[in-house]
């Protein structure tokens, strides 16, 4: 009996057993954000008054204003069935709503995890498949040991020595920020690259384009090394394979062996792969936008660590972990579709 | 003109250890539909010779022959453009394994359609229509219906249906089945093959049947190669050959055949295939021969005409004077069994 192509069931099924899991990683995440930034010395209110410092009275109001003085766990329980009503809380500082912010500052963050993505991707996905086809030759062991050195850098020093080198020595690229100050745009969807095109300012795009190549490249390097070297070892795997043979037995060129045979088998473990590197890139986010003092969420959350601004930081991890989580169910979601094999048990 | 033209073909590997080599100084013709079993070990060099023939050898192996032929053609000096024209359309392949010949990404439609889209030029409609019919031709219940099924969902004895769909898709004036029942359910086997012969016998094309099995040969061949370590040990009619063997490896392989086993014990041959390392200096077979003698452990035969066939042995077993001329080269016997 031939079994169906595709089936429905089956999908739902996958997702929903996907969606289940994330319900006790969500709780995790809610568990470490809170408990994590309250082992860190220094008080929130204190940090909030600054050197001049704080009549005890006074400070004793605020804690209490904050519920800071109750225990610890009865703060928790306050603060989940607040998070399952959707109320993240508003920053100590700004007196904004968590929510408010990350969804003003996220744009930017996407835009360069995006961008790095792609770099990375456009750089990896040929470079490995080529080191593969050219095994052992200068270029395979070129791309390897680039790689290798790529993936070990630490990602601030990478970042300073970029701007040293293309900012500071030739002038090429500016030093920090999204766009040059001399524009100002008005957000639209949030991404520069878009919204300067909207604008009638087209010089501002190219302004948005520059600032935005280093922080690239510099967020790129670890995905792309990762990508470049699987892609490398799941494109020999493959080519060794039996229906390998079978394509060049059928008279096919060379290309169509490679770019569709090979590739699509290859492509399982990578997407894999790239999935699990979607979720460092926003780790490695809050590194890079503090290098080039990206206005994104990453350097939001460095910024409230620093004041201590518990609902900033607990609102913040859990938002991010939340879209960590949903790529991550793209991602298993994307594999069904390239690996019938998945699609189609059970 | 025959259709297939090998003459002292050469295979080798290169490896840490020095140079394998896989096929030596093979040399064989084949005419339009006829039928050749070619037999040996594993190891022994019968699927090389052929992906050899295929243009399949995988770098770094390096092929040498002073002639390689096909319908004509001078498969030497063909372009590799020319050559892929060739490949998939006038000779095709099967292999052992048909379940991972297939690629698992792609739907046996879409695999089937690619080789006749390729080399017949048609468009996705007629290709999938003529699929449908070559699906039917080679046993394969509701053929519409499989066009969308992945390699997968099918059995390995349906897979290889499937492989020979592909393989005869366009019509060729050679395939060749390398080990084509080895990886299938013992019924299944039977299947596969009476559809082989039945497809070979219908369309008049040359059929290489390349098995370790030498009651596959029996079931299917006209004439039968028997190679060992890259070498053609005996080339005859599979009558006379099954009748009367006349190299003792053969005679071996057959004395192998639970069929013909006697008193209840299965014979084998003691020892293993040569190697890199302990290739012998004189018959390659000599270490496993009950009838070695000093002579042959140290003068490679040559293939030579014997018995309407050919044979490399310097004491065939049809010979009448060869007791006496193995007592004169002072007999040894097997290594394995000493």
């Amino acid at each position: 009996m031939a079994a169906p192509p595709f089936s429905v069931l089956a999908m739902l099924r996958f997702i929903l057993t996907r969606v289940s899991l994330i319900i006790p990683t969500f709780i995790g995440i809610t568990l470490l954000a809170f408990f994590l930034i309250r082992l860190v010395p220094g008080d929130p209110i204190e940090t909030l008054a600054g050197e001049r410092g704080i009549d005890p009275a006074r400070h004793e109001q605020l804690r209490k204003e904050y519920g800071f003085d109750k225990p610890i766990i009865v703060q928790y329980g306050i603060y989940l069935a607040r998070v399952l009503q959707g109320d993240l809380g508003k920053s100590m500082i700004t007196q904004e709503p968590v929510l408010n912010e990350f969804s003003s500052l996220f744009p930017a963050t996407i835009e360069l995890a995006l961008c790095a993505i792609i770099f990375a991707l456009v750089l990896g996905l040929p470079a490995g498949i080529i080191a593969a086809i050219r095994r052992n030759s200068i270029f395979d062991h070129g791309v390897m040991g680039i790689s290798l050195a790529g993936y070990s850098m630490p990602i601030f020093w990478w970042g300073l020595i970029l701007i040293l080198l293309f900012s500071v020595q030739f002038d090429l690229t500016p030093v920090s920020g999204r766009i040059d100050v001399l524009y100002y745009i008005e957000p639209i969807t949030g991404f520069l690259l878009i919204d300067t095109l909207l604008s009638d300012e087209p010089e501002a795009f190219w302004s948005a384009v520059n600032h935005l190549i280093l922080p690239t490249i510099v967020l790129g390097t670890v995905p792309l090394a990762v990508i470049a070297r699987m892609t490398r070892s799941a494109m020999l795997e493959v080519l060794g394979e039996d229906y390998i043979r079978t394509a060049k037995a059928k008279g096919l060129s060379r290309f169509r062996i490679v770019a569709l045979h090979a590739l699509r088998n290859a492509l399982i473990p990578v997407v894999t792969v790239i999935g699990l590197q979607i979720g460092v890139l926003f780790t490695g986010a809050i590194l890079t936008e503090t290098i080039f003092s990206w206005p994104g969420v990453g350097k939001w959350l460095i910024d409230a660590i620093f004041r201590r601004d518990y609902p900033v930081l607990q609102g913040g991890a859990l938002l991010l972990g939340v879209v960590v989580m949903s790529v991550n169910l793209l991602v298993d979601l994307a594999y069904g579709l390239i690996n019938p094999r998945i699609r189609h048990t059970r | 003109m025959a259709l297939v033209e090998i003459e002292n073909l050469s295979v080798e590997f290169p490896t840490q250890g020095g140079i394998m080599r896989a096929v030596d100084g093979v040399s064989l013709k084949l005419e339009e539909g006829e039928v050749l079993g070619v037999v040996g070990e594993s190891g022994s060099g019968k699927s090389v010779t052929m992906l050899a023939l295929m243009g399949l050898i995988p770098f770094p192996g390096r092929v040498r022959a002073d002639k390689l032929a096909f319908n004509g053609r001078d498969l030497l000096t063909i372009s590799d453009k020319d050559r892929r024209k060739l490949t998939g359309k006038d000779v095709a392949m099967i292999f052992q394994e048909p379940t991972t010949s297939l690629n698992p990404s792609f739907t046996v439609g879409f695999q089937l359609t690619e080789t006749l889209r390729l080399h017949e030029g048609m468009d996705r409609k007629a290709a999938e229509r003529r699929a449908v019919e070559l699906l039917g031709q080679v046993g394969i219940p509701s053929p519409e219906s499989r066009l969308s099924a992945y390699p997968h969902q099918m059995s390995g004895g349906m897979n290889q249906r499937v492989m020979i769909a592909m393989a005869i898709a366009c019509n060729p004036k050679l395939l060749i089945a390398d080990e084509p029942t080895t990886a299938l359910d013992v019924t299944i086997q039977a299947q596969i093959l009476d559809l082989l012969i039945s497809l070979q016998k219908e369309r008049n094309m040359g059929l290489v049947m390349i098995t370790h099995n030498m009651g596959v040969v029996a079931d299917t061949a006209k004439r039968v190669m028997v190679m060992y370590a890259g070498q053609i040990m005996e080339e005859r009619s599979a009558d006379d050959l099954f009748a009367s063997p006349q190299h003792p490896y053969t005679a071996a392989l057959l004395a192998a055949l639970p069929e013909r086993s006697e008193g209840g014990r299965l014979a084998t041959i003691p020892g293993v295939v040569p190697g890199l390392y302990d290739r012998p200096k004189g018959c390659l077979f000599s270490p496993r021969c009950a009838y070695a003698t000093e002579h042959s452990r140290n003068v490679r035969p040559t293939l030579k005409p014997w018995a309407g066939g050919h044979i490399r042995c310097h004491y065939p077993l049809g010979d009448p004077n060869r007791d006496a001329e193995i007592q004169h080269d002072h007999p040894v016997g097997t290594e394995a069994a000493s």
